[in-house]
């Protein structure tokens, strides 16, 4: 078993010193990347935080929707696979739903701030 | 040090150039640069721009028209009246600066959030739709006979290049599937009408002022197809930067395009517009696929790289709202 800090609290607390230090002592490009670093350590605390209940969700409707068992990766070939040739399609019970919540979930952890999404948050 | 090669090349085309000065390079890979330069004068400077390829880079990547044709065409939209810089000076061997051109600087804004959000744009934001519209009808009826070389892209090909990109990264992804499917099961086929296309028409390649658009940039993705092609990219929610109900770059709307479109004789097919802003959105999702390739494989390792490959979701649930809406 690891000790504490959690990783999610030592990223944190680094997203959070470069954030409130160190921006506002750094100037054009550099402050371009800096942005973008603080936002990559941000999304790394949200998949840590958010993706353990999503992926497991992903997998039970999956699991539901194809009939099979398989890892996340597998399954996700599997049903890539019968979209392709055409054997499952919106029609088909659940596939709208699986693919909506499989999406909102990536965007969860991906860019909370998307437009689209605050809008389909707002929708539910 | 470029400084030394421009100012000897200005001397050869700009009438009483003593030299250059403020050589900035703007932006630039391993394969293309774009610097923004002074020319000095006896009456004062003169704003200019150099793209190119550097020393020992001639050839042109893929999908991209080529540096002389892009000169070509800039100028033929120049001369058409449309908002275009004028082109300079096409680059000869003589001026050891690589192969590409020098054109007019033309002051303005690209960023698109200052664009949407900045007060100086308050006025010219309404007007944007309907003035693009009719500028790339401007495009679509450049003379056919001046227009350089140029590949030809139909939706069929298309279709089977994206398909062919996803299916290199060998990542599966269930919504890009359904919108390939889509997108196939509706291919209107060959377009009646074939046209030039610009190819990336949207923000970051148009210059807007405070009154109007000001330029057009970056042809390098030009080529001959669908018209329909440029309408839809432009519609594509990821170059709305949060202002989703305005589908025309987050500043206007649809009708507001193709009303502007249609002031110029030309007519507007919405279904096909519709069509390749499904496959303009696609593309951009498998775009910022290639970027996160890009990163794993190298050279450009950098984090800016790798956090594009997150943006692909972004697409995802734009697909979703076209193609499978929610009630």
């Amino acid at each position: 078993m690891q000790d504490e800090p959690t990783p999610t609290e030592l990223i944190k607390a680094v997203a959070d010193f470069l954030r409130n230090e160190i921006t506002p002592a750094i100037k054009g490009h550099n402050a371009f990347k800096l942005r973008v670093g603080i936002n990559a350590l941000d999304l790394v605390t949200r998949q840590l935080t958010l993706a353990d209940d999503g992926d497991a969700a992903e997998q039970v409707r999956l699991k539901q929707l194809l009939g099979a068992d398989g890892s996340l990766l597998e399954l996700n070939r599997v049903l890539s696979d019968k979209i392709a040739k055409g054997e499952v399609d919106l029609q088909t019970p659940g596939l709208s739903e699986h693919l909506w919540q499989t999406t909102m979930d990536k965007l969860a952890v991906d860019q909370p701030n998307y437009g689209s999404y605050k809008r389909e948050l707002g929708n539910k | 040090m470029i400084e030394a090669e421009l100012g000897r090349c200005v001397a050869a085309f700009y009438p009483g150039a003593t030299g250059v000065t403020g050589a900035a390079k703007l932006s630039g890979g391993a394969s293309q640069e774009t610097w923004s330069f002074d020319i000095v004068h006896a009456g004062g400077t003169s704003g200019a721009i150099l793209r190119r390829a550097p020393p020992g880079y001639g050839a042109s990547p893929g999908r991209a028209a080529g540096l002389d044709a892009e000169a070509t065409l800039m100028q033929l939209a120049h001369d058409a009246g449309l908002p275009s810089p004028r082109v300079m000076h096409v680059l000869v061997p003589e001026d050891e600066l690589g192969t590409g051109f020098i054109m007019q600087r033309i002051e303005g804004e690209t960023i698109a959030r200052k664009i949407l959000r900045d007060e100086e744009f308050a006025k010219a934001r309404p007007l944007l739709a309907r003035q693009l519209g009719k500028v790339v009808a401007g495009i679509h009826g450049l003379p056919a006979a001046k227009l350089p070389k140029l590949r030809e892209i139909t939706a069929t090909k298309e279709i089977a290049d994206l398909d062919r990109e996803y299916r290199s990264f060998g990542w599966p992804r269930p919504v890009f599937e359904l919108a390939l499917r889509w997108l196939r099961e509706r291919d209107p086929g060959p377009s009646q009408e074939v046209t030039l296309v610009h190819g990336d028409f949207r923000h970051g390649n148009l210059i807007i002022g405070p009154d109007r658009v000001r330029a057009v940039l970056d042809w390098e993705l030009a080529h001959f197809g669908d018209p329909m092609e440029d309408l839809g990219w432009i519609c594509v929610n990821s170059w709305r930067f949060g202002e989703i109900d305005k589908p025309v770059g987050g500043f206007g709307s649809r009708e507001d395009l193709f009303a502007g479109y249609e002031e110029t004789g030309r007519k507007v097919d919405p279904d096909r517009v519709m069509f390749w802003e499904v496959m303009g959105t696609l593309r951009w999702g498998i775009m910022c696929c290639g970027m996160m390739q890009r990163f794993r494989q190298g050279p450009d390792h950098s984090m800016e790289r790798a956090m594009i490959g997150r943006r692909s979701s972004e697409t995802e649930i734009d697909l979703l709202r076209l193609l499978a809406p929610r009630a």
